[in-house]
């Protein structure tokens, strides 16, 4: 019997009112890769993973991780997944090292294994020498990294990162990607990432996917595709030939430059 | 990178009823850890909000005891006052805790929480029994300034211990009632609104400050569907040794809060949208 892939999805779809934010998506992804759902904002990439995620129902189509079918099996395939949203999600006024141990308890990491669990999981982020200090003095970047910690700490099979660097400045933009690069290559883990930063994709997805208006128009290695387009082309050329030029369409536009903006308020 | 972290989980079997009781129970624990880990460093908060009701205890509670306009038998006013405020003080913290559900789905952290293999039912029961936890620090700081002027209050552990268990109740019920709100209004603005228009009906519609026979008939029967005047009577009972329906008291409220998380979790999901 063959591995079944990390993700499968068949026929997916999904409305908010009369828009239609996925439409008719074929998706798999391997095990071990680390793939990029690219797209615009609007694109249906955030409410793609929300379905994956087991937070939107898959109906029409379906979806399993790892052969497990996510409508029927919601807690055990929550069990598999490490998610980090798109917002900065740690909590302000606790420590990182509370942050992290939250999420053990709620991975249910046994009480024998948590303390070492969670300061591994501080370690491969790069906060083992900060975990005592609450969350709300940390950088935008090492917020970014302590959530990183949090989807750790439960060992996921599939991480999945929706947007992981918006807002952070080409430091701690590198320093994310570095992290999960190095995640991947000691745990051979999984990792699903959405992002609108075309150089990141390149440089960091083996495989992408290039998403407008709820559909896949484009798939494969961003070398297999930037080939395709022409010589010298770079990822970014694919993205304006996909999509038409715009980088802004659809709705899900104030939304999420609002939700931005309040994190960058909270942040202070 | 030298360490890696433990063997990722294999595919789990569906939890049986056994396994989902302890996923509950350990999904409160965690959050409450949760809310005393904040609350530590809160302390600023812990004393702004104790100030509304040593205000209480300390004007309406001294004046009116001079006064002697409410009918208390033998219990002096001021003690028949103490275990209302008590309640107030949860009843306060506890209504506005939709907030920060309001809060957390707007900072994504709703969907991260909903993303953790935890029931809906059991992240509702963990953010209300946290709203007790917090009542019930706060209620230590009332309870002193009570025993300060002079209150007769009972040093019986077994009744403190069930004065807690009906902080924690009644906290947890208007807490998912909070949610429940939370969950139809879906806004911070629009639930601080109802939040402050329900709160002063449930106060003063209950026997937190008279007693409920001095009320007209229609306000008698609003008393009798507020949770809150269930959890004085408790309170007041266990605290004071006032005449109480001890059973139909904890009956009450253990049911309401029951409601409230059956509610509250069937609207979570319009949050997580």
């Amino acid at each position: 019997m063959t591995e079944p892939p990390a993700v499968r999805c068949a026929g997916l779809s999904h409305s908010f009112g009369a828009s239609r934010a996925v439409d008719d998506v074929d998706l798999e992804i391997a095990t071990g890769e680390v793939f990029g759902l690219l797209g615009p904002n609007g694109a249906g990439k955030t409410t793609t993973l929300r379905m994956i995620t087991t937070l939107l129902p898959t109906a029409p189509g379906r979806i399993t991780v790892f052969g497990v079918d996510v409508a029927r099996r919601r807690m055990a395939v929550r069990r598999l997944i490490g998610y980090v949203p798109q917002q900065l999600s740690a909590d302000g006024g606790l420590t990182g090292r509370e942050n992290v141990a939250l999420f053990a308890r709620l991975f249910d990491v046994p009480r024998a294994r948590r303390a070492e669990q969670v300061r591994l999981a501080l370690e491969l982020v790069g906060l083992a020498d900060d975990a005592g200090r609450t969350a709300k003095t940390y950088s935008g970047g090492m917020i970014r990294r302590l959530e990183l910690a949090q989807a750790l700490v439960s060992s996921p099979r599939l991480l999945i990162l929706d947007e992981p660097t918006i807002g952070l400045d080409p430091v701690a933009r590198s320093s994310v990607w570095e992290r999960i690069t190095e995640i991947r290559a000691a745990t051979g883990m999984t990792v699903l990432v959405t992002t609108h930063y075309m150089d990141e994709a390149e440089q960091y997805c083996d495989r992408v996917a290039l998403m407008h208006a709820g559909r896949i128009r484009a798939l494969g290695t961003p070398a297999e595709l930037e080939a395709d387009l022409g010589p010298e082309s770079t990822l970014d050329d694919v993205f304006r030939a996909v999509t038409g030029n715009r980088l802004e369409s659809g709705e899900g536009g104030i939304r999420s430059v609002r939700a931005t903006r309040r994190t960058a308020r909270r942040l202070g | 990178m030298s360490v890696p972290l433990a063997a990722p989980p294999a595919v789990s079997a569906d939890p049986g009823p056994l396994e989902r009781l302890r996923v509950l129970a350990a999904r409160v624990g965690a959050m409450c850890l949760v809310e005393l880990q904040k609350l530590r460093r809160d302390q600023t908060e812990l004393l702004t909000r104790a100030i509304q009701p040593a205000l209480w205890l300390l004007i309406f509670g001294e004046t009116f005891t001079r006064l002697r306009a409410i009918p208390t038998g033998s219990t002096p006013y001021l003690d028949y006052l103490a275990p209302g405020i008590l309640a107030q003080s949860a009843l306060f913290i506890a209504i506005f805790y939709g907030i920060q559900i309001i809060w957390e789905r707007d900072a994504g952290v709703l969907a991260k929480l909903l993303v953790t293999p935890t029931p809906r039912a059991a992240l509702v029961a963990g953010k209300a029994f946290a709203a007790g936890v917090r009542a019930l620090v706060q209620a230590l700081m009332v309870l002193v300034l009570a025993a300060i002027l002079g209150v007769a209050l009972t040093a019986n552990p077994l009744k403190l211990l069930a004065m807690a268990v009906v902080l924690v109740l009644g906290s947890a019920f208007f807490c998912c009632l909070s949610i429940v709100i939370a969950g139809i209004v879906l806004s911070r603005e629009r639930l601080m609104g109802i939040g402050q228009a329900i709160t002063m009906p449930l106060f003063f519609g209950s026997n937190a400050l008279y007693p409920v026979d001095l009320m007209p008939p229609w306000l008698k029967v609003l008393s009798h569907v507020n949770p809150l005047s269930y959890q004085v009577d408790a309170l007041r009972g266990l605290l004071i040794g006032t005449p109480a329906h001890l059973g139909l008291d904890f009956g009450v409220l253990a049911a309401a809060t029951a409601i409230g998380v059956s509610v509250a979790s069937a609207l979570l999901g319009r949050l997580a949208r």
